[in-house]
């Protein structure tokens, strides 16, 4: 016979608000089987801990049921409780009567009514739950982070710190992501490439550290502590071992006016190229988009130039298969191009840019060493507009958030440009400035006071060229909005931050869930910001939500550590909530027969094959098996066994039925 | 239409020679409203005060020239409210008075600022003639100026036979001081070129 208690928690006003509690334990107390019902204002703290403990202890409980939030938000907390007092974990339940009662109902006599149904149904479960243990699954202790930005390079060296292996798959022909590119960094104005580059060498050096770049994932399969990873190492055509990174090659090429990624157009490339001169591993790739030999099969130019005899343009991809314990995902971010938007010009007028690409202007390693001249014809801008909020914040074009970096890059670019240009006038229009940070606001007022950047709050409407100008047309909604025109000579737009292009294809890949935008999605936005809802892969950086450096960074350590604790331990415990295959003695053996269209349904490939025999090794026939590493507990299997020979362990058909027939 | 300065046409930004006068920047000032939200005369302005500062912070010659012809720097009773409740500390009733020389000195002024100056110069002159307030002199010289010579002409018996109007002026002691002090605050304060 049961023994079951019931704890109702007030949640402060969040339950006891809507939901009558004295009435729910009342009717909780006549409910067969329960032997102890009691409310309490925060089951979660301390002494709402203490009230079940002593429960179990001296009511001799054998059920457990917390009606109170969702399972997502507590479950492991009373669970462990009940695991103190000796009582199998799996033997507590929870009932959500928040989510699914007070927060969704008004206060009447029904919505007490649901949360007495909801704490019965949860009762039926609790009679027939069994104990269960958890499952134990060795880990690999390597770890293997997707893109080598600022926040896969922190990520990647705190792991490799913490004494684990780490795999670095970087998409671009080097490490170092946008933050490369970036010319200096506010609010302190230190140069990006001087406080980044050592870091790259690091990863680059790095014992515990194997880099791959100019390498994209294929596929993922397995799960926490197991993952089997595909990695696709994209032909460099070179030959990596005897390449001395001499550059000779590039000199030859040639063809020398390919818009350069690295330098956002504003400088050009060949078609065998290293991105830029610190680029980490520093060896050349061969664009086979581009190159003559491929379109057109002969020059071989570099192939003639290289002293080494290293280029190789037969060379093939080359599938890399690893095995993993956890997966970083730092896979950043893009901006929008100028040809984003109508109103600027499509980004037709060639002196309308985006910040990325001001950056390279400004950059001293970029394609004008530090000066600031405007694309088309080289000359120094006597006026500079710089354009906030180009697309953030514009729902119209599908942007609804804020890409909270613009209005500090803004300011130091605006910054950049008067230390670069003294006589020269920065103008620039914004919404609102939004700089929250550490040392962010008294940046932008330096900007304003010192440096003399005109701030103009309003949108500007429209780009058109006139007489060699660019006119801005925008307005002064500090002077009631009148209409402000500029004559400027060069236009930055501080356009959008959004998701990679291949954001949802990655999610996919990794089965991580994505927003709207198609930003990874964390676990939990508050609680849990570097894991996803899948257990092993965590995220850091700009691939979640828009992020300037610091953050970034300290997300990425936050994300390594998560992975060192994954890794402190040689084994995992994973929940028992897993199918299986109904067994029983001779001469029945197993209600399985065998059709093994589990096998088929099963997204996880858990179901195995398993022989009955006799002693004599005769074979009885053939059943399923559950691989309980693998099962990750859906329960497709069991909807679609016809032998009924498949059941969920903790969520057994016999339990559902009870459940709804509680109802 | 608001546009900036071309370069090469006329004169140096307004906020530069603001600095220059007074050590205020008009930079400074981040339009946080404080000033207008609390000034007793906001209601009566042509513009608010943050608006005027506003004016001086693009550089822009047509709102320089709006804030120097506005009503509101002649409204402003340098009580220095705005001053003393401003976040980023800009003495706005110093720039208030660099605005109003500068309206004069241009000779921008709005036109129903015409009696408020006339009275502003009547007052200093029957204090730099008499080292203090001569009421008889100060309402004949106002009303020659403004040519309102009828204006409130009857409250004055009831003035005199109160006493409250004398027929000759009270000089005060040293007034060489007087005039002294006048000579040294003009010829230093006027803005030049």
């Amino acid at each position: 016979m049961s023994r079951i208690g019931v704890f109702l928690c007030h949640c402060g006003e969040n339950i006891a608000g809507t939901v009558d509690p004295g009435k729910v334990v009342e009717a909780a107390n006549r409910i067969p089987g329960v032997v102890h019902s009691i409310d309490y204002k925060y089951m979660c703290s301390d002494p709402g801990q203490s009230l079940i403990r002593e429960a179990i202890k001296e009511k001799g409980l054998t059920g457990v049921i917390v009606a109170a939030c969702s399972p997502r938000m507590h479950e492991p907390t009373f669970r462990r409780v009940c695991a103190e007092s000796g009582l199998n974990a799996f033997l507590c339940e929870m009932a959500n009567v928040r989510e699914h009662c007070s927060w969704v109902h008004e206060k009447s006599e029904l919505t007490t009514a649901k949360a007495i149904d909801l704490v019965r149904i949860m009762v039926e479960k609790a009679k027939r739950n069994r104990p269960l243990f958890p499952i134990k699954v060795p880990v690999t202790k390597t770890a293997l982070v997707l893109g080598g930005g600022i926040a896969g390079i922190q990520a990647s060296l705190d792991i490799a710190n913490a004494g684990h292996k780490v795999i670095l798959v970087e998409r671009d022909p080097s490490i170092g992501g946008h933050m490369a590119q970036l010319s200096e960094t506010f609010p302190t104005l230190d140069c990006s490439q001087c406080i980044l580059t050592p870091r790259m060498v690091e990863v680059a050096q790095h014992p515990n550290i194997t880099l791959h770049t100019y390498s994209e994932l294929e596929s993922v399969d397995g799960f926490i502590g197991n993952f089997k990873v595909k990695i696709r190492k994209k032909a460099r055509g070179i030959d990596e071992k005897l390449c001395t990174g001499c550059g000779v090659c590039a000199q030859k090429c040639p063809l020398k006016k390919i818009p350069s990624e690295f330098n956002a157009a504003m400088g050009m490339r060949t078609a065998i190229y290293t991105p830029f001169p610190q680029a980490v591993p520093n060896k050349p790739v061969i664009d086979k988009k581009r190159c003559t030999y491929y379109l057109k099969g002969k020059c071989k130019a570099c192939e003639k130039a290289c002293p080494a005899e290293a280029i190789r343009f037969d060379q093939p991809d080359e599938i890399i298969e690893v095995e993993t314990g956890a997966i970083v995902c730092t896979t950043g971010f893009e901006v929008l191009s100028t040809e984003f938007f109508p109103e600027y010009g499509y980004g037709k007028y060639k002196d309308v840019i985006n910040g990325l690409q001001f950056e390279r202007l400004a950059s001293a390693s970029g394609p004008t060493l530090g000066a600031i001249r405007r694309p088309s014809d080289g000359k120094e801008p006597e006026t500079v507009v710089f354009i906030a909020c180009a697309g953030s914040r514009d729902p119209a074009k599908g942007i609804e958030y804020c890409s909270k970096i613009c209005c500090m890059y803004t300011a130091k670019h605006a910054m950049l440009y008067k230390h670069k240009v003294h006589q020269g006038t920065p103008y620039v229009f914004y919404m609102d400035i939004r700089a929250g940070g550490k040392m962010y606001e008294e940046f932008v007022r330096r900007a304003i006071e010192e440096d003399g950047v005109k701030y103009i709050r309003g949108r500007v409407s429209r780009i058109y060229e006139q007489d060699g100008k660019l006119i801005v047309k925008g307005a002064d909604t500090l002077l009631g909005a009148q209409p402000v025109e500029i004559e400027a000579d060069l236009v930055v737009l501080a356009t959008a931050m959004v998701a990679n292009s291949g954001a949802e294809e990655l999610a996919k890949k990794i089965h991580v869930s994505y927003d709207s935008y198609h930003f990874l999605a964390e676990a939990h936005p508050k609680l849990r910001p570097v894991e996803t809802n899948t257990a092993g892969i965590f995220l850091a950086g700009a691939c979640q939500a828009p992020r300037d450096i610091p953050e970034t960074v300290a997300q990425a350590s936050g994300a390594a550590s998560k992975v060192a604790a994954l890794f402190s331990a040689d084994e995992l415990s994973r929940e028992p909530v897993i199918a299986v295959v109904h067994r029983t003695a001779p001469p029945i053996f197993s209600i399985c027969e065998g059709c093994f269209m589990c096998e088929q349904a099963c997204p996880f490939q858990a179901i195995e094959r398993e022989e009955i025999k006799t002693r004599d090794g005769k074979l009885i026939k053939v059943v399923a098996k559950v691989n309980p590493g693998v099962c990750q507990g859906c329960g497709t299997c069991v909807a679609l066994c016809r032998a009924k020979a498949l059941d969920l362990q903790g969520f057994s058909n016999e339990q559902v039925y009870a459940e709804v027939m509680a109802v | 239409m608001l546009s900036q300065a071309r370069p090469g046409s006329k004169g140096r930004p307004l906020a530069d020679r603001l600095r220059e006068f007074t050590g205020e920047s008009a930079a400074k000032c981040y339009q946080c409203g404080k000033c207008s939200a609390g000034c007793p005369l906001a209601a009566e302005m042509d513009f608010p005060p943050s608006q005027i500062l506003r004016m001086l912070q693009l550089g822009f010659p047509t709102l320089e020239a709006k804030a120097i012809a506005s009503l509101s720097i002649w409204l402003c009773l340098t009580c220095e409210t705005c001053l003393a409740r401003c976040p980023q500390e800009v003495d706005l009733p110093k720039i208030m008075e660099f605005l109003r020389e500068e309206s004069l000195r241009e000779k921008k002024f709005h036109p129903q600022a015409k009696e408020i100056i006339a009275f502003h110069r009547a007052f200093l002159d029957s204090v730099q003639a008499a080292g203090r307030l001569y009421e008889i002199g100060l309402i004949a010289d106002y009303k020659a100026r403004s040519r309102h010579l009828f204006q409130d002409v009857l409250v004055a018996p009831k003035l005199f036979w109160r006493g409250k109007l004398k027929l000759f002026p009270h000089l005060i002691k040293d007034r060489s001081n007087i005039s002294r002090i006048f000579s040294k605050t003009l010829g230093k304060k006027e803005p030049s070129g």
